[in-house]
């Protein structure tokens, strides 16, 4: 049911930031009972349309048009108020609130001059409860994992009486159960008449869910296709803008076994931790990846935070090239020569105000210690090589980090750590949030890494892109290592069988 | 020419500096002598040269408040460390002046360098207990340094068992009142405690670590860096300077009263990193601006009583002025100001 209007016009919208121009001319149309996906590399500009529409930025120029009404927002709360609704990628609720108080804050109803607690708490169980959520809405909401919190966010922003919702990546931290409960909310929305904008770096997701697809480059706009009759393949190469196929995504080169080192570069028994993680047994070896599988939540980063002495750990021993050692914080880890890139770019990675160059050499001088600076064209030097051999894409060094795109923020986290000229590089989620074209290329640097002798562990929840990259898979389920096995022996369906098996 | 005026107006000082310059404008326009700076017995005598002196005690409270401030802290504990350490200074300095054999001599209860160095710790161990506090059982900043400063006067009050302890040891009085080549002393505390800081925060990796851990704690921590040690010492470095404040004051009034000395010094302390741009949220900071910020409180505090104006009412005149000029330094504000002020027909 497709109705012929659009809702929602966006009209040739330009928007320059200094020394970038984001936006040039760019169209979208929104009709009722319709899902548009948005797709485009990181930097594309999706970001930047969607706060256009939202009053987050307002346009240098252009037009937008709510069922024919010229609109003008300039703030989010003005755009909510004239029915166009956003859920960010980063969730943007209040952790230390509860669930109820985060879906109602700022329109809390009333009942004569007091907060109408009980009605609040009966709506969002019942806002929740559409989306398949049963929880105790008035705990706290940091108490919940960031996917259940992700859920929050949309069942605020649909309780708004919502005509257009905008999702932008909402599925980015939600595991596969969770992106089906999601879309099934969704496609209840689509069939009300809502019209919804969709933003996603999942290929399987924008095919599963999008009825349209706006395709955005460099700030420009590609086209708009029916998603029916565009074929995967030219979709990937209107949004790169040159020939991809898609089996060189799926590279898979494991490379000649001679140059795996014959004794373990970090060896970990029994490690545990008291009510975060069962002892746990690994091995990694230099010039090996080893990757982590498993779903949400079975302890892939407490593994990783372990080894990077973030967490306490109560039990077991680790040994370093064969010498126990004691991992106690991040810095005695740092000092051993393992790295560690955070889950959560934004909140755990980078320091959003410093510049590339200072994030890039922060790693590499908190290892040489406060009096050992480094001089700062030595600094510069530094970062100015890692931002062209990892193709980081800024005009330069001096920017702040927070103003580059998820995928160049995550590469200038790999260039922190491969500044400190590490043995180990532990991977958490690197290649969340980020486009086809980078993902590919952040894997291809990963591969080159551990050519050259580091031992990576690398952990995705993507089991694809486990598979693709890692040499050997330890399976870990509910907090705990079920086994591991040699990937070039292993498929997606033999690791879920191995994961559900043990289950049964 | 346009693009250099505003980037010249996006840089932390400029606002800090206009405000300085007009404060001082504004005294000079009530008082013509204002700039006056004359020389008398070989020493430099003026409006500005006093303005420098008196504001020395905050200007170096405020930078060792400007790095914990930077590391998203707060220290509201300073002005009991100063009096802490002026009781301690005071009372173990105490002094007599004896005769004899027709001969003048001061006579400390301890020698004076003792007594100062004492001091000094007492200070420190005042800073590692907040850093403790802070870095170590992880106690909010502003709760942490409340204790402090709620117990600290009674502290004072038990090393001066509760008298005003008057200073007779005149070498000691040369700290806040003597001149060195014709400029104050304290000038010279200042500035080596000034150039020490610029020293470690730009040539060494004090300043990017700081700022780090002001920003992202979690990030600064996960890249290796020791953040709580950091911090542990940063307010420890604070009270420090807390101590080197309280010699000076001490000198000055040539007594140390528990319950007076460096009174809501920590408030002007703030408020000086705050109009020299520094955010109170932590993070970038700028020793500079601090020093600025310092100076345009102390020369507001001047005109008020320079130019006459009742005592009752001069709080209220200073907060219009310190809202004023926060409120042009509030960066939407000045977004705002900058729009209309560059771009009056690109707007179209």
């Amino acid at each position: 049911m497709i109705s012929a209007e659009p809702i929602l016009v966006m009209k040739d919208i330009c928007k320059s930031f200094p020394g970038v121009v984001a936006l040039k001319n760019v169209q979208l149309r929104l009709f009722p009972g319709e899902i548009h996906a948005v797709m485009g590399q990181n930097g594309a500009g999706k970001s930047t349309l969607i706060k256009a529409l939202t009053g987050v930025e307002i346009p240098d120029a252009g037009e937008i048009r709510l069922k024919g009404q010229l609109i003008q927002p300039t703030s989010v709360n003005e755009a909510q108020k004239i029915g166009i609704s956003t859920v960010y990628q980063e969730v943007n609720l209040c952790p230390n609130l509860s669930v109820a108080e985060n879906i109602f804050i700022g329109r809390f109803p009333m009942r004569g001059f007091a907060i109408d607690w009980k009605a609040i708490e009966r709506e969002s169980t019942a806002a929740l409860a559409a989306l398949n959520i049963h929880i105790d809405v008035n705990q706290t909401l940091s108490e919940f994992p960031v996917a259940i919190q992700q859920m929050v966010a949309i069942a605020r922003a649909l309780s708004t009486e919502a005509q257009v919702l905008i999702l932008d990546e909402p599925t980015s931290s939600l595991d596969e159960d969770e992106v089906e409960r999601l879309f099934k909310a969704l496609r209840q929305l689509k069939a009300k008449g809502m019209a919804i904008l969709f933003v996603t770096h999942f290929l399987d997701q924008t095919y599963a869910i999008s009825d349209r697809i706006t395709v955005l480059r460099n700030g420009e706009f590609i086209g708009e296709y029916m998603a029916s009759a565009l074929s995967r393949l030219d979709l990937i190469n209107t949004m790169v803008g040159r020939e991809i196929n898609e089996s060189s995504y799926a590279v898979q080169d494991t490379g000649d076994e001679n140059r795996v080192a014959d004794k373990p570069f970090v060896s970990a028994q029994g490690l545990g931790s008291t009510g975060n993680m069962r002892p746990i047994d690994l091995d990694i070896y230099q010039g090996q990846v080893l990757g982590l599988g498993g779903l949400l939540g079975s302890g892939r980063t407490e593994t990783a935070r372990m080894l990077f002495g973030i967490d306490y750990t109560d039990s077991g021993t680790i040994h370093i090239d064969g010498k126990p050692v004691k991992l106690s914080s991040p810095s005695k880890a740092v000092q051993q020569g393992i790295a560690f890139c955070p889950e959560d770019r934004k909140t755990e990675g980078i320091v959003a105000d410093l510049s590339i160059r200072e994030n890039i050499i922060l790693a590499l001088q908190a290892r040489r210690g406060v009096f050992h600076y480094l001089p700062k064209r030595a600094q510069t030097a530094i970062a100015d090589d890692y931002i062209k051999q990892l193709g980081i894409r800024t005009p330069d060094a001096e920017r702040p980090i927070g103003q580059l795109s998820g995928g160049n923020q995550q590469k200038a986290l790999l260039a922190r750590w491969l500044a400190t000229d590490p043995k180990m590089l532990i991977l958490d989620e690197p290649t969340r949030g980020i486009d086809i074209a980078a993902k590919l290329e952040i894997m291809e640097l990963v591969k080159a890494q551990c050519r050259k002798g580091l031992a990576i562990l690398f952990i995705s929840s993507e089991m694809s892109e486990v598979l693709r990259v890692s040499d050997r898979i330890a399976v870990l389920r509910d907090r705990q290592k079920i086994g591991e096995i040699n990937s070039k022996d292993a498929d997606e369906q033999s690791v879920f069988r191995m994961i559900a098996g043990a289950e049964a | 020419m346009n693009e250099k005026l505003r980037n010249l107006t996006r840089s932390q000082l400029f606002w800090p500096c206009v405000t300085l310059t007009l404060m001082c404008l504004v005294n000079f326009y009530f008082n013509r002598g204002f700039f006056d700076i004359e020389i008398k017995d070989g020493h430099l005598y003026g409006s500005v040269i006093d303005i420098l002196n008196r504001a020395a005690p905050m200007l170096l409270i405020a930078m060792g408040m400007t790095l914990v401030i930077a590391t998203r802290g707060i220290d509201i504990s300073v002005g009991a460390t100063v009096a802490i350490a002026g009781a301690v200074v005071a009372s173990m300095i105490g002094g007599s002046l004896v005769i004899q054999d027709g001969v003048q001599t001061y006579v400390s209860n301890v020698p004076m360098p003792v007594a100062i160095i004492c001091a000094l710790l007492v200070a420190l161990i005042c800073g590692l207990w907040n850093g403790l506090l802070v870095a170590g059982a992880g106690m909010q900043p502003i709760v942490a340094t409340l204790i402090l400063m709620v117990a600290g006067r009674g502290v004072a009050q038990l090393v001066t068992e509760g008298q005003i302890v008057t200073v007779y040891y005149e070498p000691f009085f040369f700290i806040g009142n003597g001149f060195l080549l014709g400029i104050p002393f304290s000038l010279y505390i200042v500035a080596v405690v000034l150039i020490a800081l610029l020293f470690m925060v730009h040539r060494t990796a004090l300043g990017l670590f700081i700022e780090a851990v002001g920003i992202n704690p979690v990030a600064a921590r996960f890249s290796g860096i020791s953040a709580r040690a950091l911090v542990f010492w940063v307010y420890a470095f604070c009270s420090l300077t807390a101590g080197i404040a309280a010699l000076i004051v001490t000198s000055n009034v040539k007594s140390a009263d528990a319950n007076n000395a460096g009174l809501t010094i920590e408030l002007d302390a703030i408020l000086a990193v705050a109009l020299g741009g520094t955010s109170l949220a932590g993070g970038r900071f700028n020793l500079i601006g601090t020093l600025i910020g310092g100076l345009i409180i102390q020369t507001l505090t001047y005109a008020i009583y320079s130019l006459g104006v009742p005592p009752e009412i001069n709080m209220v005149v200073k907060a219009i002025v310190v809202f004023a000029v926060c409120l042009f330094q509030s960066s939407e504000l000045r977004a705002m100001l900058s729009k209309h002020m560059f771009r009056p027909g690109e707007a179209a």
